[in-house]
C-alpha cells in the first residue's frame, strides 16, 4: 500500500497511500509546536503522579509527596466553615433563648442551623416536614401540649419527655381507666370529649358523661376541658387529636392512656444545636410569642417607608 | 498551501516546524481600512470600562459591567438578572447570524478586519517593523547569529509585545469590576486571586498568539474557517486573483518583449510578500486566506507603477469570476450585498434585535415567584381552619428600596400573614419593604376555613406602592384535606 504513496499535485502534500473508490487521503503533516504541547501535556501529567495518589498498590495508591486524601480535603473544608460560622455559633451560645427571637440575624441563622439538624436528628418521629402522624405531634399547627414559646420548645427539647433518667423531664400521667370506669361510662366520657368539639352532637349520653367528666378528667384537662399546660393535659375542644379524636381511638385513648416518649437532647446534641432546633420548630408556623415579649419589634414599614425614594 | 509546497520527498516528516512570516509593509485603500477598524475595535476594548453611567446610589456607575460576585449584567440603561440571561443568549445567537450574513456576503470579512487574533497579529506585526525593520530586514535579522545587536532587538521586541499583552489582559478584568477601584487594588496586591490569574493567562495568550502563533492559530486551532467554507457559496465575495487576467505570467521584460505572450502578473511576488499567513494567493481560494485584502493593495501599487488598471487580484464572487473568464463584466459588489440569502439572514438577525428590544421595553421590574410548601400539603389548625405554607421570592429589580404589597385573590374567608405577624391580625395582604436590586426571600401562611375543595387555584399579586407599578402575580394552589364523614 505504501508503495500507491504519492505527490498530490494541486496540494503538494504526500498522500497516505491508501485508496477507496478513487478517493485518497492526504497525509498533511502536524505542526511541530502540536506534537510539542502533546508532549508538554504528558509532562505535565507526571507531575500529578508525583504529588496526588496515582500509582495503585496492593492495599492502597501511591500517597504522593502532598499527602492529599478526599478525606483530608474535607476536613479541612469542614475545618474551615466551623471558623466562619464562629462568630454566629458563639453569638448563638451566648444569647438567653428568650430573646433570641429578638435578634433577627441570629434568628434566622438559627433557623437554618434548626432546618439541618432537624433533618438529622428529629425526622424520623415527627417527618420530614415536620407535620407528624398519630402519636407524634405536628410541629406546623398552633396546638402545644406543653407550651409554643420559644423557652417551652427549648425545654422540651432539652430534657425530652418521660425520660425516667432524668429528673427535669417532661412527664404526664394519665391514668388507664379501664377498671376505673365501666365501659358504659368511658363511651359516655368519650361522647361528652367529642362534644366538647363538634364532633358528635349534645345527647343524654355525652351529658351524663358532663359529670364523669367532671370527677375524674377536669383536674387535669380544666373544667371547661381546655386542657393544661402545665400537665401537659391536651386541649380536649379544639381541632387536633394527637392519637385520634373519633371514638374507638378515643376509646383506647381513655382505657389504656398514651405514653409517648421524646428522647432528651441535652446529652445528646450540644447547646447550641438544640437553641437552633428550637427557633427551626417555632418557625414553622405555630410559634408563639414569649410570655413578655421581645424588645426588639419588627421593623416599622412606615420608617423603611421614609427612606425609599419617589 | 504554499508552506507545504516543498513537502515533496518521498518520506516526508510527519511534523513540520513553522515557517516564519515576514509581512511587508503595504500601503492602500484595504490596509488603511484595517488600520481604521483597528483603531476602532482597540478603543472599544480599552475604552468602554470606563465610561461611567449615572444609575442612583444603589447600583454600580460602569457603563459596562458583567458583575459575577452580584449575578447582574448592567449594560447602558439595561440591567439583566441571572434569570433573564436568555437575552445574553439572544446576544450570542445574534452574534452567530451576524456572523452567518456576513460571511455570506463578503466572506471571511471578520476573519481579515475585525477578528481580535487578526487585530492583536497585525499590532505586533507593526511593532516588529517599526523594531526589525520590514520583510528583508527581518529575515536577515532570524538567520543572523546570536549577537549583541539580534538579543537586543529581539528583547526589546519582546518587551514591547509583553507590554502590549499585558495591557491587553489587563483591560479584560475591567469589565468584571469597578475599573477604577480595580485599578488601584490590582496594584496595591488587593485584587482577588482571578484577577491576577486572569491578567496572567490572557497576557501568556495574547504574547504567544500574535508573537509567535499567528497565522498557525488561524489554520490548525480555529474552527470559524472550517464552518465557514460551508457557509460560502458562488455569491460571497472572495479574495480572488484574476487567472484569466494575469495568466500567463511572466516578468516585466519578457512581457515588454513579448506583449502577447503574457497576461497581466509580472510576477513581482508583491501579494505574497504583505499575505500575512504567507500564502500565495494565486493558487486559488484556500483555508489559510483570512481575506484581509493586503495582496489587492500590493497588486494595485504595483498595476499603477506599470501601467496597468487595477484589481488583477480583487474581490470577486465565483458567479462573477465565471462571467468575467467569458468576457463580460461583473457584477458591483454593492449587488452583491443583497440577495435572498444575505436579506434573510439580515431580517432573522435583525427580528431577533428587535424581539429583544421590544421585550426589554415590556418586562416588569417587580417579580414575583410563589412556591406551595408539599411537606406537610396543609396543616390543621386547632380551631379546625386548614393552613398552607408558601414561599415567596419577590424581586425588586429597581435600584431602590420600594414598599411592595402583597396580596391574594380567588381563595374566600382567607387570611394570609408572615412569620413575624400573627394570625390573630391577619387579613387579605401584607407588605415588605424590598432592598434596593435585591430578592425578598419570604414565607407565608395562608389559613382558609376547611370546608372548600380539596384543590382552590388562586393568585398571589405583588405590586409596589412606587415606580413600575405593573407588579405581578403567581398562580398558585390551596389543598385541604378531604371532608372528615
Amino acid at each position: 500500500m505504501t508503495d500507491n504513496k504519492r505527490i498530490d499535485a494541486p496540494t503538494g502534500t504526500q498522500t497516505v497511500g491508501h485508496e477507496w473508490d478513487g478517493i485518497e487521503e492526504l497525509d498533511t503533516p502536524m505542526p511541530r509546536w502540536w506534537v510539542i504541547s502533546f508532549w508538554g501535556t504528558i509532562v505535565w501529567a507526571l507531575g500529578y503522579i508525583v504529588l496526588y495518589p496515582a500509582i495503585p498498590m496492593l492495599n492502597s495508591a501511591t500517597p504522593g509527596i502532598w499527602n492529599w486524601s478526599s478525606r483530608g480535603q474535607f476536613e479541612q473544608e469542614m475545618k474551615a466553615e466551623t471558623l466562619r460560622r464562629a462568630p454566629i455559633t458563639s453569638a448563638l451560645a451566648a444569647i438567653p433563648v428568650e430573646q433570641l427571637a429578638g435578634d433577627e440575624r441570629l434568628y434566622q441563622a438559627a433557623v437554618e442551623g434548626g432546618r439541618a439538624a432537624f433533618k438529622v436528628h428529629c425526622v424520623q418521629c415527627h417527618g420530614s416536614g415536620a407535620a407528624g402522624s398519630v402519636g407524634y405531634p405536628n410541629l406546623n399547627d398552633d396546638d402545644w401540649l406543653w407550651g409554643g414559646d420559644m423557652p417551652a420548645i427549648h425545654y422540651t427539647l432539652t430534657n425530652g419527655i418521660r425520660q425516667p433518667d432524668h429528673d427535669e423531664t417532661r412527664f404526664s400521667q394519665m391514668p388507664a381507666f379501664a377498671g376505673v370506669l365501666s365501659n358504659g361510662e368511658i363511651d359516655a366520657v368519650t361522647s361528652y370529649v367529642r362534644s366538647l368539639s363538634g364532633l358528635e352532637k349534645a345527647s343524654a349520653k355525652s351529658a351524663s358523661g358532663a359529670t364523669l367528666f367532671s370527677n375524674n378528667c377536669a383536674s387535669c384537662h380544666g373544667v371547661d376541658g381546655k386542657g393544661l399546660r402545665e400537665f401537659g393535659a391536651p386541649n380536649l375542644t379544639d381541632g387536633i387529636w394527637l392519637y385520634g379524636g373519633d371514638k374507638a381511638s378515643l376509646t383506647t385513648t381513655v382505657n389504656n392512656a398514651r405514653y409517648g416518649v421524646m428522647p432528651r437532647w441535652n446529652n445528646r446534641l450540644d447547646p447550641v444545636t438544640i437553641k437552633m432546633l428550637a427557633a427551626y420548630v417555632h418557625s414553622l408556623g405555630g410559634g408563639e410569642a414569649n410570655p413578655a415579649p421581645a424588645a426588639t419589634p419588627a421593623p416599622d414599614p412606615a420608617k423603611v417607608a421614609a427612606n425609599v425614594q419617589p | 498551501m504554499s508552506n507545504l509546497n516543498d513537502l515533496t520527498g518521498p518520506n516526508q516528516p510527519l511534523y513540520q516546524a513553522r515557517k516564519g512570516v515576514y509581512p511587508k509593509a503595504v500601503d492602500g485603500f484595504f490596509r488603511r481600512l484595517k488600520w481604521g477598524i483597528m483603531a476602532v475595535t482597540l478603543a472599544i476594548y480599552y475604552i468602554t470600562p470606563w465610561i461611567r453611567w449615572d444609575r442612583g446610589q444603589y447600583a454600580p456607575d460602569q457603563a459596562v459591567l458583567v458583575d459575577l460576585a452580584n449575578r447582574r449584567f448592567y449594560m447602558f440603561q439595561i440591567e439583566i438578572w441571572p434569570h433573564e440571561f436568555y437575552y445574553v443568549v439572544g446576544l450570542l445567537v445574534m452574534a452567530g447570524i451576524g456572523l452567518f450574513l456576513v460571511t455570506s456576503a463578503v466572506g471571511r470579512a471578520w476573519c481579515g478586519y475585525a477578528c481580535p487574533q487578526t487585530v492583536w497579529t497585525d499590532l505586533f506585526q507593526h511593532v516588529e517593523r517599526y523594531i526589525d525593520g520590514d520583510r528583508n530586514a527581518q529575515i536577515r535579522l532570524e538567520k543572523a547569529s546570536w549577537g549583541p545587536q539580534k538579543i537586543a532587538k529581539r528583547l526589546s521586541k519582546w518587551s514591547v509585545w509583553l507590554f502590549i499583552a499585558f495591557w491587553t489582559g489587563g483591560a479584560w478584568i475591567m469589565y468584571f469590576a469597578d475599573a477604577p477601584t480595580l485599578v488601584r487594588e490590582f496594584w496595591s496586591g488587593e485584587a482577588a486571586p482571578v484577577a491576577y490569574a486572569t491578567v496572567g493567562i490572557l497576557t501568556a495568550t495574547t504574547f504567544i498568539f500574535g508573537g509567535f502563533m499567528r497565522e498557525q492559530v488561524c489554520i490548525y486551532m480555529c474552527p470559524w474557517p472550517r464552518i465557514q467554507t460551508a457557509m460560502m457559496d458562488e455569491k460571497s465575495l472572495l479574495v480572488t486573483y484574476k487567472d484569466w487576467r494575469g495568466e500567463q505570467r511572466g516578468s516585466l521584460k519578457a512581457a515588454q518583449a513579448n506583449p502577447t505572450a503574457f497576461g497581466d502578473c509580472i510576477d513581482c511576488n508583491q501579494c505574497v510578500a504583505v499575505c500575512p499567513t504567507g500564502i500565495d494567493i494565486r493558487e486559488g481560494p484556500q483555508i489559510g486566506c483570512i481575506t484581509c485584502a493586503l495582496c489587492i493593495d500590493a497588486c494595485d501599487t504595483v498595476m499603477a507603477q506599470i501601467g496597468k488598471p487595477r484589481g488583477l487580484i480583487d474581490y470577486c464572487t465565483l458567479d462573477d469570476a465565471e462571467v468575467e473568464k467569458a468576457g463580460g463584466t461583473g457584477h458591483p459588489a454593492l449587488k452583491t450585498l443583497f440577495r435572498p440569502r444575505t436579506l434573510i439572514y439580515f431580517g432573522i438577525w435583525a427580528s431577533i434585535g428587535l424581539a429583544m428590544l421590544f421585550t426589554l421595553g415590556q418586562r416588569t421590574r417587580l417579580d414575583l415567584a410563589a412556591q406551595r410548601d408539599r411537606n406537610p400539603v396543609y396543616v390543621r389548625l386547632s380551631d379546625g381552619s386548614i393552613r398552607n405554607n408558601y414561599t415567596l421570592n419577590i424581586r425588586n429589580m429597581e435600584t431602590r428600596p420600594r414598599i411592595v404589597d402583597v396580596y391574594i385573590e380567588g381563595l374566600p374567608g382567607a387570611v394570609i400573614w408572615t412569620p413575624e405577624g400573627k394570625r390573630e391580625f391577619a387579613k387579605q395582604n401584607v407588605n415588605f419593604a424590598v432592598a434596593p436590586d435585591a430578592v425578598h426571600k419570604v414565607r407565608l401562611f395562608i389559613a382558609a376555613p376547611a370546608e372548600g375543595p380539596v384543590r382552590t387555584e388562586f393568585t398571589i399579586n405583588t405590586r409596589a406602592r412606587t415606580g413600575d407599578e405593573r407588579g405581578d402575580r403567581d398562580e398558585v394552589v390551596f389543598e385541604r384535606p378531604e371532608a372528615v364523614k
